[in-house]
């Protein structure tokens, strides 16, 4: 195929270029495809442009939609661009601090030192992430690192070899073939196991600011620590942030999540977003037999009756619901409201979540659900 | 075939009504010979669309249901080993020489290799492909249909490379239950497959249930589009309202009533809330 730029390509290039400026990942590949699209179907034809460019351009609905305004916006300039999103974000801590200065500034020995840090981190570890300021948080989030989730198991439908267990006749068999017909070892097997999902919907709205950054942090540490994890925020949207959270490096991965989040401490429609989520992602399959974790303080803006209809429903698909209350584990905390009263007849556990110890004992519930 | 228009007749002669986008991208497909993914609410006629086309075309279709842990034994070859060795027993029993590696090279023969589903397609090509549900396999069968798909050619170390001769047209479906790897998307022509029109699907159910007679199947094509708007669970696809336009027909309705509505119900929604929430819209939408 020839790469010599033809009089409209440039126009549709520049197109590609606006599409990718307004969040689709246009590569370079893709463009040219979308050119030979175009050329194919014509590129005076607006209608097979838009085709070509849905086609080749646009991975999922998201993209389409996106798409669509961006198309929209460059061809048919009416009023001005399309009307932007508001985006309130949080910035997501930087870290600048270093770690442990505080403690060891005039401490006159060694053991001193590490007395003090130990017990400051025990103290640290029980504190209520809400009331932390920056230099502790820096602390905490280093500290994620010493929790090591392990991931839920379930039997699979096939067979792996084993050294007891049943016996795997087909393989026994064929290895005595290979010896021509001599009985050979007796193989054996089990049923393999396979690491469960697990579905992380993190409740972003104005009512758990305090808490989001340091719940996308776990979310962090358990997609890197189990693998097969996909983390959701919801708020007045839900927002798919697996990909954000599959980065390596916890900073990087909440600002990237910061930045695909358009409802940061915004405020919550739980039953409506969460229909949205079963709708979408939930009953497609994502949490069919995965284990989905709530983390909300169950304030409802909404009809609680909607959510206790949607939890339900989230409870008959998946395998084990645990709903993450940051207010449980405090002192004089009564399950009062219309959200959680709404939805805990439908979880299977209701733990606490507003501290680092809190969070060891979800790893804990995770691996054992 | 030279344009959308053509590939749309083609089509409708087997049935399978495709819109302007679907058959623009289906053109796309063929003559660029890229695979095309296809993704949309069940029941939409992804699969269906595979079918068509090699109805249409005159090809033979090779299908590959994916599912969990599928791996590359099921999808490309694998040697028919009771088969060899009863080859062995039968060169022993006619006394052949003891030429050990004639015998062995007489082992690896193409008549011992079953041709799974993609093998078979790059063989028999000009042929179409249906991966059907990738989603459901994991992701390292993704990269391995992300090199087939790439260069058309499996290579068998015992016996060389199966090289298509021209490319298998290829029709991936997606019920999106994960995300796809993009490196695997950017291979293919993405399309999202909607819910038809009325006029569009009455011509659907028209031409798949012909036995019903064209007022009923208006009538339920208008009922099922009202309550797509409904707020269900699981919205209705063309699959079901064929299914009920069929269920009604079985019953001897000429004309839909309620009380026929609400006991054929079962075919058009699978949900008991659902079933609920038509059942009250239903009830407005009949006696209007």
């Amino acid at each position: 195929m020839s790469t010599s730029i033809r009089g409209g390509d440039e126009i549709l290039l520049a197109f590609a270029r606006a599409l990718r400026a307004g969040g689709v990942p246009v590569t370079q590949d893709r463009a040219h495809d979308f050119l030979a699209a175009a050329a194919l179907l014509g590129a005076d034809d607006p209608a097979g442009v838009r085709v070509a460019g849905r086609s080749t351009l646009c991975a999922g609905p998201d993209d389409l939609a996106r798409f669509d305004q961006v198309f929209e916006a460059f061809f048919n300039v009416r009023g001005g661009l399309p009307r932007p999103r508001p985006m309130v974000r949080a910035d997501p801590s930087a870290a600048t601090l270093p770690l442990d200065e505080g403690e060891s500034g005039q401490a006159d020995t060694a053991d001193e030192i590490i007395r003090a840090v130990a017990s400051s981190t025990e103290v640290l570890r029980h504190r209520d992430v809400a009331s932390l300021d920056a230099t502790e948080k820096q602390r905490l989030a280093a500290m994620f690192a010493t929790l090591r989730p392990r991931p839920p198991l379930r039997r699979t439908a096939r067979h792996q070899r084993w050294h007891r267990g049943r016996i795997d006749a087909s393989r026994t068999l064929r290895s005595s073939l290979r010896r021509m017909g001599e009985p050979a070892e007796i193989a054996w097997r089990r049923r393999a196991m396979k690491a469960r999902r697990v579905v992380l919907l993190v409740d972003v709205s104005g009512s758990m600011s305090a808490y989001a950054d340091v719940l996308l942090r776990l979310a962090h540490r358990l997609t890197q620590g189990i693998g097969n994890v996909e983390t959701f925020t919801i708020g007045t949207r839900v927002t798919h942030v697996t990909r954000a959270m599959r980065l390596r490096d916890p900073e990087r991965a909440l600002i990237a999540a910061g930045e695909t989040v358009p409802d940061w401490s915004g405020g919550t429609r739980l039953g409506e977003t969460l229909r949205f989520f079963l709708d979408r992602w939930g009953q497609r399959g994502m949490a069919r037999g995965a284990v989905v974790v709530v983390f909300s303080d169950g304030w409802e803006r909404g009809d609680a009756s909607v959510l206790a209809e949607q939890m339900a429903r989230l409870g008959r698909i998946s395998h084990r619901v645990v709903w993450v209350n940051p207010h449980r584990g405090k002192e004089g905390y009564e399950a009062v409201q219309t959200g959680v009263v709404a939805a805990l007849p439908f979880c299977d556990d209701f733990v606490a979540g507003h501290s680092l110890a809190t969070y060891a004992d979800l790893v804990e519930v995770l691996a054992d659900a | 075939m030279s344009s959308a228009g053509d590939v749309a007749r083609l089509l409708d002669a087997t049935g399978y009504l495709a819109d302007d986008e679907l058959s623009t991208v289906t053109y796309l497909a063929l003559s660029m010979q890229r695979p095309l993914l296809l993704e949309g609410e069940p029941g939409t006629g992804k699969t269906a669309l595979a079918e068509a086309l090699a109805e249409s075309l005159d090809l033979p279709l090779v299908r590959l249901q994916c599912y969990e842990g599928i791996d590359a034994t099921q999808a490309l070859y694998d040697w028919d080993f009771p088969r060899q060795i009863l080859h062995l027993r039968a060169l022993e029993a006619a006394g052949a020489g003891p030429d050990v590696e004639e015998a062995e090279k007489s082992l690896y023969d193409e008549r011992f290799l079953l041709a799974r589903p993609v093998l078979a397609a790059l063989q028999q090509s000009p042929a179409v492909l249906l991966v059907d549900e990738v989603d459901r396999a994991d992701d390292e069968f993704e990269a391995f249909l992300l090199e087939v798909l790439s260069t058309w050619q499996v290579s068998i170390p015992e016996l060389g490379t199966v090289k298509a001769a021209t490319p298998p047209v290829v029709v991936l479906t997606s019920n999106r239950t994960r995300e796809l790897h993009d490196a695997l998307k950017r291979r293919c022509l993405y399309h999202w497959i909607e819910h038809p029109g009325l006029e569009r699907e009455l011509q659907i159910v028209r031409s798949r249930a012909p036995e019903v007679s064209e007022a009923l199947a208006r009538q339920v094509v208008e009922v099922v589009q009202q309550i797509r708007g409904v707020d269900l669970t699981k919205p209705p696809g063309v699959a079901e309202t064929i299914d009920w336009a069929r269920s009604l027909h079985h019953l001897g309705t000429a004309e839909l009533d309620l009380e026929t509505a609400a006991t054929t119900l079962g075919a058009l929604v699978k949900y008991r809330e659902d079933a609920d929430r038509v059942k009250r819209a239903l009830d407005q939408l009949l006696r209007t």
